[in-house]
């Protein structure tokens, strides 16, 4: 038996755990600060230090974006929330425990689609939940200690649960996409993958198909980005199936990623799990939350990716393919329109910001969001382009100019005498000179050899280096030739 | 000396009013009895600056605030920047805390000054003082007899004039039965009247803080300050703080309620006797008694003893020896560290009810009792509520004994027991003080009044009321 015919006996069944970083500015029991990056234990509290006799104090924030969220996937929101301790030592848990959510999380059932190899497939959600983020081990540091950072304890975090409705790792990485979208068309994540604004957990196990009954489930913890997800997915897929081929069972465990070595490895086993002794905390009341508080938020929820996706199409004309590639990110989404909205031709912005726009994006591994080219620089661009201002090549050269220095599009065109010359009197007249100058290219035209007709177009440009606008250029010459 | 250190907050705050003493020399007083009566052992730290507090509080033109220049003590569970705050254990022997409780800021903000901070059992837990890393405390009626506890610093210190008032907290008794076994007043007020803010908790949902002193009136004028909403402080009550005083000295009729069913089941004589004579005087000066039923009572003390364990369980898991406080010596490994941390930091009471806690927290007994615990704990505030409709305050003892000697209870259910009067009202979040009514074997009885939600004038009210009919208090 090949392993692909093993493999295709088999079905995959995973579920998700994502943990997404809201972008509240304090956190969600402390009012320091959340910012990422700056010094060590700098922005830990008193409170995020769990000093003895501090308290927490719930950032209505948090609860607003978790609202937020709740009402675009559909879900139940819960009129009350109550908050529990999750006991477990560890010393980047400054109180030995997490204040998460048991019984009562604030989000409940729900539901996403998401689009896999063209089949549209509906995902539900378990729950969401709020809780904090523990802060940081550092174990490369020192030789024969860790060293702790705090920053990060108290950071408010949503914990998306979905359903085992994923049966590929292709399917999770779709998933995964679109609460990413989701989180930031909300604006309540920057959902940075890179520095730990979004991970998650896979719980994966297999069956034969069409058998009804799970199989036991490994948790894969703490991925950190889309690759990861799809690579580790796969490898623990295979090395279950590996398993149960032998005959042998899985053990029911939890296991870390080396995204290094590209393997899963146990970490701990179900006899070692942690016994978590959840029970409400008495430091916080349960949290009401009004039907009224609700419904103003779902009013006001901003536009989510699926409708800007069949607005672009129907307001600037984009195939649906266009239209889903610029609003994979939130930032590419606001870009877009921007340029959209002030350009003269929407059709050769599309072309424009997927293509040489894009490329430019990716050699330099940047986000929208800090691109050097502004969305004002590339309007000024297109809108250069669209009135023949200059031709296509001297664009892409101005693109990469506006990349590189700090210059206006008017600025490089001047400077690299790229402005193209489209006036039909200074063309006929180079023509004319180009003409009078390759008497013998003439004469061969006009015995029939019609392939001069480039060198004669190569002439005019080189004479005009390159800024003569093609199609003036063509149709003048034609007519001279001819004539 | 003794004199004006004995006397009452109103009496003394007349004084310091008509400028006839300084808030200087009133420290002095009182610093100099702190250091007589070194052997009561009530304090863990002095403050040093007492003194020079009071000369910038005696420079102020005005007087800003009743208690201005009244120097105090604060139990040793409250957090005072820039001074150690142990809460009676070696695990914070040596913590300095960087910040304030609410309860010393609003005291602090009223111009009292801090004499010291006082003993207390280890993290709260006890009913004697003695579980405290820094010894136990002795009761000045009777140094071989307890305090009290967990309060029992500040009992002992109000007792023997060594501050004017004194802080305290109350999770299951801890102000009002070391109240009772010194024979000076000590209230509970509502949970969430007073923040819980820079209070080094023991059980979340049962901690209280309060106040020790001479009398019902002293109580009220100390327990305004402390008392009103704070945002640190989700669990705090947002309602406005009547004024306290004015409650309890005006002229209010009372129904008294009597839980006849638990006062006939009391085994100790005397104790039965003395409640019995109190109600009867009030009955004689036009009181009102109503006898009450007061159901599921008898579980109070194992649902407390399940749920108090529960949260302090998760409570001390920060003393872990990583960021502050104790820790072992070259631990060598982080299992280690945490076992030998926590198993030298902690004393043999905090670790039992840490071990009890986490057992009652377990996969597959959660359910049992924690749960179990908090229904018990919802139909004892209701049958509190119901008793309410008819009554405006509840009488029973405080304890069911008088101090007993130190170190005479060795069995922990025994000691336990001590908080069997008292427990109800903290599972209720009831205020509750605790007044002096007689002797037994020459040592102080309490009489302990249970009121409605935030009613705390009307316990005042009626305590104060006995305390003009009587004498125990003087």
């Amino acid at each position: 038996m090949s392993e692909k015919t093993e493999y295709s006996d088999w079905e995959p069944v995973i579920g998700l755990e994502i943990h997404v970083q809201l972008s509240t500015e304090s956190k969600i029991f402390s009012n320091a600060p959340t910012k990422f990056g700056i010094e060590q234990n700098s922005q830990a509290s008193i409170i995020d230090l769990g000093l003895p006799g501090v308290l927490p104090v719930l950032n209505k924030k948090a609860i607003e974006m978790a609202v937020k969220f709740g009402c675009s996937i559909n879900a139940e929101i819960s009129n009350t929330a109550i908050f529990a301790r999750k006991n477990y030592f560890y010393p980047d848990l400054p109180k030995g425990y997490q204040i998460s959510q048991l019984d009562d999380p604030i989000v409940g059932q729900g539901s996403v689609e998401i689009e896999c190899n063209e089949e549209k497939k509906l995902i539900g959600i378990t729950r969401a939940h709020l809780e904090e983020d523990a802060g940081k081990s550092i174990h490369d540091k020192y030789d024969s200690s860790s060293a702790i950072d705090l920053n990060r304890a108290g950071t408010p975090l949503l914990e998306i649960v979905s359903e085992p409705d994923l049966r590929s790792a292709k399917e999770a990485v779709a998933y995964l996409k679109k609460i990413h979208s989701i989180v930031t068309f909300l604006d309540i994540s920057d959902g940075d993958m890179s520095q730990g604004s979004l991970r998650c957990d896979a719980n994966v196990s297999i069956r034969k198909k069409g058998e009804s009954e799970f199989g036991f489930r490994t948790e894969i913890k703490n991925i950190n980005s889309f690759k990861f997800v799809e690579k580790a997915i796969n490898f623990e897929i295979l090395r279950q199936i590996k398993i149960k081929n032998l005959n042998n069972e899985i053990e029911q465990e939890t296991r870390l990623y080396d995204s290094q070595k590209n393997e899963t490895r146990s970490m701990r086993s179900k006899e070692h799990a942690n016994d978590y002794r959840y029970f409400p905390e008495p430091d916080l009341i349960p949290l009401q939350i009004s039907n009224e508080y609700i419904e103003n938020i779902r009013k006001s929820l901003p536009e989510l990716p699926e409708q800007k996706i069949s607005r672009f199409c129907s307001e600037y004309g984009l195939s649906i393919y266009e239209s889903e590639i610029l609003n994979s990110s939130k930032g590419m989404s606001n870009f877009f329109e921007k340029v959209a909205i002030s350009v003269k031709d929407v059709k050769t912005a599309v072309k424009w910001i997927l293509g040489d726009f894009s490329a430019i994006l990716n050699k330099n591994n940047c986000l929208v969001e800090d691109s050097l080219i502004s969305s004002s620089d590339l309007i000024d661009l297109l809108n250069c382009l669209y009135e023949n201002k200059i031709s296509g090549p001297a664009a892409k050269k101005v693109l990469e100019i506006l990349w590189n220095e700090d210059l206006k599009v008017e600025e490089i065109i001047e400077k690299e005498n790229l402005k193209q010359i489209s006036n039909e009197d200074d063309i006929s007249r180079i023509i004319s000179e180009v003409i009078s100058k390759n008497p013998k290219q003439l004469e061969q035209f006009k015995q029939g050899k019609e392939k001069l007709f480039g060198f004669f177009v190569g002439q005019v440009m080189k004479t005009t280096e390159g800024s003569a606008d093609p199609k003036v250029v063509n149709k003048i010459l034609k007519e001279k030739l001819n004539q | 000396m003794n004199d004006i250190v004995s006397l009452n907050l109103e009496d003394q705050i007349g004084l310091l009013e008509k400028k006839e003493i300084s808030s200087y020399e009133l420290t002095s007083l009182y610093l100099e009895n702190i250091k007589e009566n070194k052997d009561l052992n009530c304090f863990i730290s002095l403050n040093e600056n007492a003194l020079e507090q009071a000369k910038v509080i005696d420079n102020l033109k005005d007087r800003q605030s009743p208690v201005q220049g009244i120097p105090i003590a604060h139990k040793d569970i409250f957090c005072v920047k820039g001074h150690k705050t142990t809460c009676g254990s070696k695990m914070l022997e040596n913590f300095i805390s960087p910040y304030s409780s609410t309860v010393f800021e609003k005291l602090d903000n009223s111009k009292t000054i801090m004499l010291g901070k006082t003993n207390m059992d280890e993290f709260a837990m006890g009913s004697s003082n003695e579980t405290s890393f820094f010894g136990k405390v002795k009761n000045p009626i009777n140094p071989l007899k307890s305090p009290g506890g967990s309060s029992g610093g500040s009992a002992a210190a109000v007792k023997a004039n060594l501050c004017a008032f004194a802080t305290g907290t109350d999770t299951g008794g801890s102000i009002r039965q070391p109240a009772s076994f010194c024979g000076i007043t000590g209230i509970k007020p509502t949970y969430g009247r007073v923040s819980r803010w820079g209070m080094i908790a023991f059980a979340s949902s049962l901690d209280q803080a309060g106040i020790f002193a001479k009398s019902a009136l002293d109580s009220a004028i100390a327990l305004e300050i402390i008392s009103g909403f704070d945002e640190k402080d989700s669990t705090s009550i947002n309602s406005k703080v009547p004024n306290l005083k004015e409650e309890t000295i005006s002229n209010m009729e009372h129904s008294i309620g009597v839980p006849m069913e638990i006062i006939e089941k009391i085994e100790d004589v005397n104790v039965k006797n003395n409640f019995l004579e109190s109600i009867k005087i009030l009955e004689k000066n036009g009181f009102k008694t109503k006898q009450i039923e007061l159901p599921f009572l008898d579980y109070s003390l194992p649902s407390y003893y399940v749920i108090a364990p529960a949260e302090c369980s998760a409570n001390l898991s920060r003393y872990d020896g990583i960021k502050f406080g104790y820790r072992c010596d070259n631990p060598r490994d982080l299992e280690d560290l945490y076992v030998r941390t926590r198993s030298e930091g902690f004393g043999e009471e905090v670790k039992k009810r840490i071990l009890i806690g986490t057992y009652c927290l377990s996969a597959g007994y959660f359910n049992a009792y924690y749960l179990k615990a908090q229904k018990i704990r919802a139909m004892i505030t209701e049958s509190f509520k119901n008793a309410f409709k008819n009554v405006s305050v509840i009488a029973m003892p405080t304890c069911s004994n008088g101090a007993f000697e130190l170190g005479s209870i060795q069995d922990p259910v025994k000691m336990y027991e001590q908080d069997i009067y008292t427990i109800p009202a903290n599972l209720a979040g009831l205020p509750a003080i605790s007044i002096p009514s007689g002797y037994t074997e020459e040592m102080p009885l309490g009489l302990q009044f249970i009121g409605n939600h935030l009613e705390e004038g009307k316990i005042l009210n009626i305590s104060h009321q006995f305390q003009k009919l009587t004498d125990h208090h003087v």
